[in-house]
Parts: C-alpha cells; sequence; structure tokens
C-alpha cells in the first residue's frame, strides 16, 4: 500500500526525524520567548512574575518527580528558606538584590543537601513521609525564629537596585530580571536532564535496581538532583520576596508543597514545558476564582482537578497535547 | 508541693497523661496507616480528613439527630468507613494498576476537598462536642487530677490497638490479610476474593481514623483542619516506627505521645518539633525505622 510505503521511507531516516524534531522544538521555544518579551505590554506584568516564578518553582521540582521519579512533599521549605534569607539580607543589611538572591538560594542548597542526605535513606511512600516531615519542622522553625516575623512574615523589603544601578521599583526592568532569572534556571534544567547525568536519572526512574547493578551510585545521583530541584526551588522563592517585597508563613506550609505537586500534574509530569503549563492554569485559575463568587472554593476546586488529573489526565495538559500529537501526525 | 526534676508534680503528670493520650491517637491513626499500607501499598493522605469526619460525624450526630457520644463511637465509624470504602471501590481500584505514587496524590485531593466542604459549611474556627455524662468529672490521685473522659481515652485506645492486633495476628482473615500483604495475586488464585478484601481493609482503616476522631471531639474542638497537622506528626510516627509490625506502631505512638508531652513541661518551645527531631535521629542511626525490616 501506497501510504505505508511513505511511512516507512519517512522512518527509516531517524536522523532526518530527530532534525525535524529539533527544529519543531526551536521553533517552540523562539515563539514562547517571544511571547514572553512582549507579555509585560499586554498583562499585569506583577501576575506575570508571579508566574514565572511559580513556573521556575514548579520545573524545579518536576526534576526530582518527573526525571528522577522521587515524590517529594517538603518542596515548600526550599521556596521559604530562599525568600526568607534574601528578604532578611535585603531588608537588615541592604545588599543589592543579586546577592540576596544568590545568598538566598545558598542557603536552599545547604538545606536541600540536608533534606535529600535524610530522606534518600528510604525509598518510595516513606521519602515523601519525610521530606514532609522536615518541611514541617522548617515551618515551625520559621514560625518561631525571631528574623522571620513569624505569622505577620517579613513586610516592606526593598526592592533595591540590581548591580547597584538598576532600579527595580520599575516594574518592566523587575520583569525582564525575573524573565533572565527564569530563563537561567530552565536552561539549567535543560542541559541537565539531556546530559549524561539526566541520562541516568531516568535509568534511575525506569529502574533502579538495574542503574544500581549497572554500577552507578544511585543514591549520589538522587542526591545531586535534589539539591540541584532545591537549589533552583529557593532561588524561585528569592525572587519571589524581592517581587512581592515580603517573605510570609505561607510559603513554607505544606499547602505550598502540594500546590506545586499540582502544578506539575496539571501541566505534564516529566515534560520540560509542562510545569510552566501547570503553574500558568493553576495560578490563573485561583487568581480568577478568588475574584469571583466562588472565592471560597479555591481549595475545594484545586482538589478536584487533582482528582481529576489523578484519575483522567495522568500525562497532564502537555503530556496529552504529545499523545495526540504522536498519534495524529506521524 | 512534690517536685518532679524542677517541675510540679501535678503538671508534670497532667502533661504526661496528655502525652499518652496524644500517643494514643498517634497509635491508632499509624495503625490504619499501616493496615492500609500492607495492602494498598499507597499512603493515605486522606487519614487526618477522615479522622475530622468521624468527629464531625459524631458532632452531627448530636446535633441533628441527638443520637448520643455511646451510639456515635459505632456508628460514625460505620459511616465515615463505608464512605471510605465507595473511596476504594470506585476511585482507588481504578489506579491499582500504575504507580502507587497517584494512590497518595488522589488521596491527598480528596483530602483537600473534604477539608475544603467542611470549612466552606462550618468555618475554620471550632465547635464544642460535650464529654458525655457517665464520663463527667474526674478523680484525685493525690499526685494529680484524672479527669475520667482523659482517662478512658486511654483506655479504650489500648483496647482498640490490642484487638486489631489480635484481629490481624490471631484470627483467619487477619490471616488472609497478611497473606495479601505478602501475595495478592497467589491468594487470589486460591480462591479468596482480594479485591473485596481490599476494598474492607480500606474502609477499615478509615473506620479506625473516624474512631479516633469520635474520642478526640470531647476534649479537642471539633473543626475542619483538625486533622491535617495531626496526620503530618502522625507519618513522622510511621517513619519512626516502621510499618512493618502492628505492635511496633502501636509502642512508637504511645512512646512519641510521652515524649512530646515530657517536651512540653521541660522544653516547650520544642515540643511542636520534637517529634521531627526524634524522626531524623531514627533515621541516621537505623534508617529502617525501629520496628521496620531492612530493604
Amino acid at each position: 500500500m501506497a501510504t505505508t510505503e511513505t511511512k516507512k521511507i519517512k522512518l527509516s531516516s531517524a536522523q532526518e526525524l530527530q532534525q525535524a524534531v529539533k527544529r519543531r522544538r526551536i521553533m517552540i521555544y523562539t515563539a514562547l520567548l517571544a511571547v514572553a518579551l512582549v507579555a509585560p505590554f499586554l498583562a499585569y506584568p506583577v501576575f506575570l512574575m508571579k508566574i514565572l516564578c511559580f513556573a521556575l518553582f514548579a520545573c524545579a521540582f518536576n526534576l526530582v518527580l518527573g526525571y528522577t521519579g522521587l515524590l517529594s512533599f517538603g518542596h515548600a521549605a526550599f521556596l521559604a528558606t530562599g525568600g526568607y534569607f534574601t528578604g532578611y539580607l535585603l531588608s537588615q543589611h541592604a545588599v543589592t538584590p543579586e546577592v540576596g538572591i544568590l545568598v538566598g538560594t545558598l542557603a536552599a542548597i545547604i538545606l536541600g543537601t540536608f533534606f535529600g542526605l535524610l530522606s534518600i535513606r528510604r525509598q518510595g511512600i516513606y521519602f515523601a513521609m519525610i521530606t514532609l516531615a522536615l518541611a514541617q519542622l522548617v515551618f515551625f522553625f520559621y514560625l518561631q525564629a525571631d528574623f522571620t516575623g513569624g505569622e505577620d512574615g517579613m513586610q516592606g523589603v526593598p526592592r533595591g537596585y540590581l548591580f547597584g544601578f538598576i532600579d527595580l521599583e520599575n516594574n518592566l526592568s523587575m520583569y525582564y530580571f525575573v524573565l533572565a532569572v527564569f530563563l537561567l534556571g530552565f536552561m539549567l534544567i535543560q542541559r541537565t536532564i539531556h546530559s549524561p547525568f539526566g541520562q541516568v536519572l531516568k535509568a534511575i526512574r525506569e529502574n533502579e535496581p538495574r542503574a544500581t547493578s549497572l554500577g552507578y551510585n544511585v543514591d549520589a545521583y538522587k542526591l545531586v538532583a535534589f539539591v540541584i530541584s532545591a537549589g533552583l526551588a529557593g532561588l524561585a522563592g528569592s525572587t519571589k520576596t524581592v517581587i512581592f517585597q515580603l517573605a510570609s508563613l505561607n510559603d513554607a506550609h505544606w499547602h505550598m508543597s502540594g500546590e506545586v505537586i499540582l502544578m506539575t500534574l496539571v501541566g505534564g509530569v516529566g515534560t520540560l514545558v509542562g510545569p510552566i503549563v501547570g503553574a500558568t492554569f493553576v495560578l490563573t485559575l485561583t487568581h480568577q476564582l478568588a475574584q469571583s463568587a466562588l472565592g471560597d472554593w479555591v481549595n475545594v476546586i484545586l482538589g478536584v482537578v487533582f482528582v481529576a488529573c489523578v484519575m483522567a489526565f495522568r500525562a497532564g495538559i502537555v503530556g496529552e497535547i504529545q499523545k495526540f500529537a504522536k498519534k495524529n501526525f506521524k | 508541693m512534690t517536685m518532679i526534676f524542677g517541675v510540679p508534680a501535678a503538671a508534670f503528670f497532667g502533661q504526661l497523661l496528655l502525652g499518652l493520650i496524644n500517643g494514643a491517637f498517634y497509635a491508632l491513626l499509624s495503625l490504619g496507616l499501616a493496615i492500609i499500607f500492607g495492602l494498598l501499598k499507597i499512603i493515605n493522605f486522606a487519614h487526618g480528613a477522615q479522622y475530622m469526619l468521624g468527629a464531625f460525624a459524631a458532632y452531627l450526630l448530636l446535633h441533628l439527630l441527638g443520637i448520643n457520644y455511646w451510639m456515635a463511637l459505632f456508628l460514625a465509624p460505620l459511616i465515615v468507613g463505608t464512605f471510605g470504602a465507595l473511596i476504594e471501590r470506585y476511585l482507588l481500584r481504578r489506579i491499582t494498576h500504575i504507580d502507587h505514587m497517584y494512590g497518595l496524590l488522589l488521596t491527598f485531593g480528596l483530602a483537600l476537598i473534604i477539608q475544603g466542604l467542611f470549612t466552606n459549611i462550618f468555618g475554620v474556627s471550632g465547635n464544642r462536642y460535650p464529654v458525655p455524662d457517665a464520663l463527667s468529672g474526674g478523680v484525685n490521685l493525690g499526685f494529680m487530677f484524672l479527669p475520667y473522659y482523659r482517662g478512658w481515652i486511654v483506655a479504650i485506645a489500648v483496647v482498640v490497638c490490642i484487638a486489631v492486633w489480635f484481629l490481624i495476628e490471631k484470627t483467619k482473615l487477619g490471616g488472609y490479610l497478611r497473606a495479601g500483604t505478602e501475595n495478592p495475586a497467589l491468594m487470589q488464585a486460591f480462591g479468596i476474593n482480594v479485591p473485596l478484601l481490599v476494598t474492607l481493609t480500606y474502609g477499615f482503616g478509615v473506620a479506625l481514623a473516624a474512631f479516633t476522631g469520635v474520642l478526640a471531639a470531647p476534649i479537642y474542638s471539633v473543626a475542619p483542619g483538625m486533622g491535617a497537622n495531626l496526620l503530618i506528626v502522625v507519618f513522622a510516627v510511621v517513619v519512626i516506627g516502621g510499618m512493618g509490625s502492628i505492635m511496633g506502631a502501636i509502642i512508637t505512638g504511645l512512646a512519641m505521645g510521652i515524649v512530646e508531652g515530657l517536651t512540653k513541661v521541660y522544653y516547650p518551645e520544642a515540643s511542636n518539633t520534637v517529634i521531627f527531631l526524634v524522626m531524623i535521629f531514627v533515621l541516621l542511626l537505623r534508617p529502617a525505622g525501629l520496628f521496620g525490616k531492612e530493604a
């Protein structure tokens, strides 16, 4: 038959196909970047910055869930740690924002190493429970510590001057700075996933005993992935504090860990752009609901989205689109 | 006044009793989690919400139908347990063939829904549930005042724990349960209705959570958020004890309650966190948990 013939010919040159995929990927990224560059002129920049922060947070989380197969229920701790350290430095020691953000990220990396070393000792379901319990410990610490402002949080954090001369009080310069931070984080994740290191992570996700038997130090790989993820989550939290001039206890609550799981799940676990789509979806949904008559129902609706995703759309928005494309446009 | 390590004896024993009560709750809840985990291999994130449902069921039975505490102690677990069995039958069963992580996420979503619904209907503040008449008042033991109801909680919790242990370790039904934990496919081949057993097991675990909720209703206020933070502590207890043994779960639960109570006496700032700190030490020294088997 003619159609199968052509299909065979097309498939025979796998290299060509790979190049086509690559070309398509570059096109998609270029389009997304173009959208991101003009977006602040079309929509409210502060909301867009919020989306970028949470997109980075979700992408970081996806590195452990989607590419290593570890379900962390404690990522809120890293977001909050980044936020608090940056907030403290900016308001008490008047450092420039980039220094504050770097130190916040570093604090999250240190905390992530500590979490990772402890939680990787147990697998599967225990991993989720341990990370959740450790994050709760961190929550109580921030609740009782003096410098965090307890339940009020840290308010009125100055945005300051980036590198000492770019005024971040201007929402537009703030936006492009946040976009740069996001792209940096995203590229790091993209490079990690496509590196040989990332391939080993995927091998661990698919079949841990086999990865061990091939001679890989599975725990070390998991730890490095977890620490990268924690650091990027901290980076997201630090940036968030600079944007909103606020570091709040909400960021440390287990609810936040649940929200980032939802974002990743909705967008597509184990897809590169899924978490970005998921974060945009969840934030837009909560934002719209908060303004409507259904404001009190946000948690219930998020729960329903959770259940619906698990029951019917496990691949998430991006994953389902990929499946559909694979089926129809091959 | 008698002093114990620089603390008045009454305060010391009062906190010890409160610790024992919390420990009893930890034991009952971690027991339910362990039973569910054994057969379904999922961690039931809705356990805290189901505990809350038990307390609310008792509260509503009393205020809407005038059904007293003693009936509620039986009816509330039955109602909430049935609800749990339906969740298993119509939601959890459909995702048994995929990664168990999704079961965890599903129950987490359910917990959000249940807690959100109850917060919208009843508000965040707590509702009072009266102590049953037969157990009101207390007795002066000389070194402390013991409210009857608090003594009752500890006693009934220990009795229920031992009964569950007996049911699982010594009866035929418990034998099925343990066999199902080891190898469900082989048991199915022997002609035992495993899916039904799974449904009943989940329902039973949920009923246990609801039972704990009814016990808690008269001493803690009945509020939608009452289970959420408690559940995280119970997770830490489960990590400390390991889910391998029923007796281990009971002993760890009670012990952690006492540790928490004593911390409240000597260093109140750490009372929220002491169990998590114990968890860290156990992970460092004995990663599989105190009663767990090395993987």
